[in-house]
């Protein structure tokens, strides 16, 4: 008795970080090569986003360079970001961001919205994402914007 | 070039085997090849590197008597030009006592404690950096050789399985910028091959001295890791591995770096 009630604690200790994670972060599905539905449930703010794709907290232009003009320092590690909005559609762009590995395995992109699987984070990062979910969905509607 | 001498090549390419996406040791290049011309200017010129003045404190404390042995470097080890000359090019080394690589300034730490039975420096002091970027300009035009004793073998592939490991919250391993992507640029700053041709360096953005392990720190942050603790094993080993990989480059220590 005293055994089966304490693997019981063992198993709601265990149980414990999922529950964490499940209030963290949104659940979301992929359907093909995209997230199809926003991880808010409503479309983001493509004027926060742009701003938050300049941000160098957000990371984006450490790698990516695009049609910014005002930032004098961008990266070319990864492509450019102009025309995002015609290559891809919001949602291959939602998956690209939630979690690039699932569309290639070997890319440097980091997952913005992923807090598994990963080795030796910062304590001032751990079990956080990159991005919120509202930042997600701002800097996809921003990216849709970028046509050409 | 004939049939034989051909093959010959052939054989001793597969001799010497590059591990996947390691950079040959032809297309090496040490930071000072990505500055720009008044960075190059100012490391060049010793009037105007600001490690310089590392380098003459270090000058003093060489000859200071210190410790209750009452003794200064140069009492065991005389002129730094002729004893130090090429120290730096073979460091981290191995160390008996220890049983284990440490790096140079580990090695001026354990000869305060044994030898002039003093305080060890502490990480990224002010003393500790100007006697380490004085003996490491005694390596200045030698080539780096550190590496090669058989007894670091395994300290030398764990610093490779670490410069291969993705970590931190960007999930990126040392090597996915600076074996693969070492030509381009982050931010607009050259990212450069991670080459350790010149600690201490004098650091533009730092406006000061720093050794290996501070920029090692420095780029573990940037990925959002847990930076290594100085002097931390696994930082040893990181430290021995960039050394080895950076095999018969050329010595420019103490460089300025932006």
């Amino acid at each position: 008795m005293m055994r089966s009630a304490s693997r019981l604690i063992v198993l709601i200790i265990a149980a414990l970080p999922a529950a964490a994670v499940a209030q963290t972060l949104a659940r979301y599905a992929i359907v093909g090569d995209g997230i199809p539905e926003p991880l808010t449930g409503q479309p983001g703010d493509p004027t926060r986003g742009r701003a938050l794709v300049l941000a160098r907290s957000s990371t984006c232009i450490l790698c990516h360079f695009g049609p910014f003009p005002e930032a004098r320092f961008q990266g070319d590690l990864a492509p450019s970001l102009a025309g995002a909005g015609s290559r891809s559609t919001p949602a291959q762009l939602r998956l690209r961001l939630v979690d690039a590995s699932q569309v290639n395995p070997d890319t440097i992109m980091p997952s913005y919205y992923r807090i598994d699987g990963l080795t030796r984070v910062g304590s001032a990062w751990r079990d956080k994402p990159i991005l919120s979910a509202e930042q997600i969905e701002d800097i996809v509607a921003y990216l849709a914007t970028l046509r050409e | 070039m004939r049939p034989q001498a051909l093959l010959a090549a052939a054989l001793l390419g597969m001799a010497l085997p590059v591990l996947a996406g390691e950079i040959a040791p032809s297309g090496r290049r040490s930071g000072y090849d990505f500055m720009s011309a008044d960075s190059k200017a100012m490391q060049d010129d010793d009037t105007a590197n600001p490690a310089m003045l590392s380098v003459l404190e270090g000058e003093t404390l060489w000859t200071t008597k210190a410790g209750a042995a009452d003794k200064s470097c140069s009492d065991c080890h005389g002129a730094v030009d002729v004893s130090m000359k090429g120290v730096a090019a073979r460091y981290p080394a191995f160390s008996a006592a220890s049983a284990a690589p440490v790096d140079l300034g580990q090695r001026v730490n354990l000869c305060r404690r044994q030898h002039q039975e003093a305080d060890p420096f502490a990480p990224e002091s002010r003393e500790l950096l100007a006697l380490t970027a004085l003996i490491a300009k005694q390596s200045r035009g030698m080539p780096i050789t550190a590496g090669g004793d058989p007894r670091l073998a395994s300290s030398v592939a764990r610093g490779r399985e670490l410069f291969v490991q993705r970590q931190g919250q960007l999930n990126l391993a040392c090597a996915n910028c600076h074996d693969d992507n070492w030509d381009k640029h982050l931010a607009g700053s050259a990212i450069t091959q991670g080459q350790p041709t010149g600690y201490p360096i004098y650091r533009l953005e730092w406006q000061g001295m720093g050794s290996l392990q501070r920029r090692l720190r420095g780029c573990m942050t940037g990925i959002r890791a847990q930076a290594f603790d100085f002097d931390a094993p696994d930082m040893i080993a990181l430290e021995l591995y960039l050394m080895s990989r950076a095999h018969g480059m050329t010595m420019d220590a103490p460089a300025v770096r932006p």
